[in-house]
Parts: C-alpha cells; sequence; structure tokens
C-alpha cells in the first residue's frame, strides 16, 4: 500500500492538473465566445449571399459557368481538410480525420490521385504520417482570429487549379457547429459547385423576394463574377464552424478532465484519511502495549 | 423624395452601414449608379471605391468598398463586400504601408501576367482608395 506521503503528493498533483485544466476550459469558452461571435457577424453576409445567388442561377440556367460543369472522368480531388493546431480537446480531430479517411475509402477503386489541402497542424501530421500528398498547408488560423482574406487566398488557388485541370472536384472537411455539445464532422463537395438550392426550403421573408432584377453586366457575367465567391464563402464558413466547434470540444474536454480531477482527488483523499487512521490506530496500539508491558 | 432608403453594407466579418438613407450612390463596375427609394430591383457587381449616401439628417457620409455586388431593391440597397469601412475608421497608416509594399512589389515583378502581379495591383488600388477617402476626410 502506498505511504501516507505518497498519497499526499499524489494529490497534489492531481491538484494542479485540475488547476491547469480549468483555466484552459475558460479560456476556451472565452474563445468560443469570441468564435460564435465571428459567426454571427458572417451569417447576414452569408444568407444575402445565398439569396442572390440563387436567384441568379435560376436565370442563368446550367452550364452557365464552368466551375459548375462536372467533369466526366475524376482523377485528381483536393481535399480540404479542417482540423485544429493543437490537441486537448477530446476525440475533435480524431473524428474529423476519421471522417476523411472514410471518405477516402469509399471513393471507387479507380486511379484517383488524393491530395490534401490543410487547414491546421493535426490533419497535417496526420497527412504527413501517412504520406498522403500535401498541397498546402495553413497553420495558425483554425481557433485564432482570422479574416476573410484567408479563405479568399486559399479559394482563389482551388478556383484557379479546378480551372486548370490540376484538380476535378474539391472536397471540404470541417466540423459543423451544431451546439456545445454537438459538432459534426462533415464532407461537402465545393467544386464542381453542387446545384445551388434557391431560397424556397428556407423560412419564408415576410415579404415575396422580387426575383426580376435588372443585372450589370449581364446575369451570366456576374454569376461568373459571383461564383468563386460562393466558393471563398464555403471556406470560410468552413474554417468558422470548425473553429467553434474546436472551442467547444476543447470546452467540454476540460470540463470532463476538471471534473474527472475533482473524482480523482475525492477518492485519493478518501485512501489518504484512511491509510491516516491506520498509522494513527497502529501507533495507539503500540503505545497502549508499552504501558501495558510496564505495568505488569 | 417621397422617403428614405434602408441601406446596409455588409462584410463577412461584420455588418459596418446598417441605417436609413436619403439617397445612395454606389461604385458599380460599368460606372457608379444612385439610388433613390422605389428603384427596380436591380444587382450590380461593384469595383473598389467609395460609396456614398446621405443620411436622414441631411449629412453626407462615405464608405470604402473593395469590390463585391450591390443588391438593389425598391426599399432597400444591400451592398455584400469583401471588406468594407467607414471613412472615419480607416487606417491611414496600414493603406500607406501597403501601398509602399504594392509599389514595391510591382516594380520588382517584371512578367505582367503573373498572380502576384495581379494582386500588388489590386491591392494599390485599394490602398490608393482608402487614402484618397481619408484624405479628403475634412
Amino acid at each position: 500500500m502506498a505511504t501516507l506521503n505518497d498519497v499526499k503528493t499524489k494529490i497534489g498533483a492531481v491538484k494542479k492538473t485540475k488547476q491547469i485544466t480549468k483555466a484552459m476550459g475558460m479560456v476556451a469558452t472565452s474563445k468560443l465566445r469570441g468564435a460564435q461571435k465571428n459567426m454571427d457577424g458572417f451569417r447576414p453576409y452569408a444568407g444575402k449571399f445565398a439569396e442572390v445567388l440563387g436567384s441568379l442561377a435560376e436565370k442563368a440556367g446550367e452550364g452557365a459557368s464552368p466551375l459548375l460543369v462536372a467533369r466526366e472522368e475524376v482523377k485528381k480531388i483536393n481535399i480540404v481538410l479542417c482540423t485544429s493546431d493543437r490537441g486537448l480537446c477530446g476525440g475533435f480531430n480524431v473524428n474529423l480525420i476519421t471522417a476523411a479517411n472514410k471518405f477516402l475509402n469509399e471513393l471507387p477503386e479507380q486511379e484517383i490521385d488524393i491530395s490534401f489541402t490543410n487547414f491546421g497542424k493535426k490533419g497535417r501530421d496526420w497527412c504527413r504520417k501517412n504520406k498522403i500528398e500535401i498541397d498546402s498547408e495553413n497553420i495558425g488560423i483554425i481557433g485564432a482570429k482570422f479574416g476573410f482574406n484567408v479563405a479568399l487566398t486559399a479559394g482563389q488557388k482551388l478556383v484557379d487549379e479546378f480551372l486548370d485541370g490540376t484538380y476535378d472536384e474539391v472536397y471540404v472537411v470541417f466540423s459543423e457547429y451544431i451546439s456545445m455539445a454537438k459538432q459534426i464532422p462533415t464532407i461537402k463537395q465545393i467544386l464542381p459547385i453542387p446545384p445551388i438550392e434557391t431560397a424556397e426550403d428556407e423560412e419564408v421573408t415576410d415579404k415575396p423576394y422580387q426575383a426580376e432584377h435588372i443585372c450589370e453586366p449581364s446575369p451570366g457575367e456576374l454569376l461568373g463574377d459571383l461564383l468563386p465567391r460562393h466558393v471563398y464563402v464555403q471556406i470560410y464558413s468552413a474554417l468558422l464552424e470548425t473553429s467553434t466547434s474546436e472551442h467547444a470540444a476543447r470546452m467540454a474536454a476540460m470540463d470532463n478532465a476538471t471534473n474527472a480531477c475533482n473524482d480523482m482527488i475525492d477518492s485519493l483523499t478518501l485512501a489518504y484519511n484512511k491509510a491516516r487512521q491506520s498509522a494513527i490506530t497502529s501507533e495507539l496500539m503500540d503505545i497502549v502495549g508499552g504501558a501495558e508491558a510496564l505495568k505488569g | 423624395m417621397a422617403g428614405n432608403i434602408i441601406l446596409e453594407v455588409v462584410t463577412p466579418e461584420k455588418s459596418v452601414v446598417s441605417e436609413n438613407a436619403k439617397i445612395v450612390i454606389a461604385p458599380g463596375s460599368l460606372g457608379e449608379f444612385g439610388v433613390l427609394i422605389g428603384h427596380t430591383p436591380f444587382l450590380s457587381t461593384l469595383k473598389v471605391g467609395s460609396l456614398r449616401y446621405i443620411d436622414e439628417d441631411n449629412v453626407e457620409r462615405y464608405v470604402f468598398i473593395s469590390g463585391g455586388f450591390a443588391e438593389t431593391l425598391p426599399d432597400k440597397v444591400t451592398v455584400l463586400a469583401e471588406s468594407a469601412e467607414r471613412r472615419r475608421d480607416i487606417d491611414i497608416q496600414r493603406a500607406k504601408t501597403s501601398l509602399e509594399r504594392a509599389q514595391k512589389r510591382l516594380a520588382d515583378i517584371s512578367r505582367k501576367e503573373d498572380f502576384d502581379f495581379m494582386r500588388a495591383r489590386t491591392s494599390l488600388e485599394r490602398a490608393l482608395h482608402r487614402m484618397k477617402l481619408a484624405g479628403s476626410r475634412a
């Protein structure tokens, strides 16, 4: 059995761990608030953008832009993998990577080249470890403060590479933020742009939407201008969602860790008290035994 | 004037302007256009430049827009821009440094079709517009 001192040291150690997990949890909470604010700030833009794009896409018809046309032969795929830079956030990164891996395994068994665009260190490390081609990596973005220009730069590169035939399809793997307790790894095709849903299934706005716009320049040209932007918007929203999810996941993980620390401290304290009590008892027995011996 | 039109300028990061205006004048890619209430639904791309509007108190206000597009409805103008700042929020120092950086880049780069060249040029354009707008601040 552990000696009294051992148990005492152990309790001290667990208490210190608890302080750390608690502090990390608190940091994650405040960062989560910031990330949620960013998401809220983005929502009006995204909403309006989808609305305009939807009405425009209807008008311009199919095949209006090369970004909309699916390639008959898919030879090379790029996957934008969004993970966090840092660990200690539970199964967050593992879930994302598993989702990406599952997606890879489900691809038809032809010769398809895969390469990754990495956002976040964890995904990059996984690619390196598995010797998967990395097209570009962006560290220090997810979980930190970043602007639209990050998505713009990455998106421009992908659109250019899609157009010149380097890639036939581009997907993004990110963590969708549902609530504090729920984040779902999600895969979305971003290029070629899947058919754009019109705003019909969205909640009906108070006024009927006037779709008949005069367009300047022509609807086709406008669409050509808006579609690449649609890609940037998708990437930006994936980055925002993943950032928010990361903080939420870390918060939950740290909360669990703090609780586990509490449990451990409780049981260790119990063990410590028991050990102390038995030490006292045996000391008393000694004294009583000694006194008895002297009397006799 | 029959009334005011709602002007909203949003960027992916936040909403920059949301208020009533008497008239909105925006830098369309095919030329500047002005919008009063009751305008026909209209969609236009925007170039880098400044958007002007006259607010309810008859004060003329300026907003820097770095490209994007605008949707006009009879009672509302929505501008979606990649970045936008009110004139008073423009960071002159930052614009100056980015101007210098862009100029240096342009001097370095010889191939004109280059991606970086385009970037430097748009960056130069943005910086110039920002400085022009901020400089006109009386």
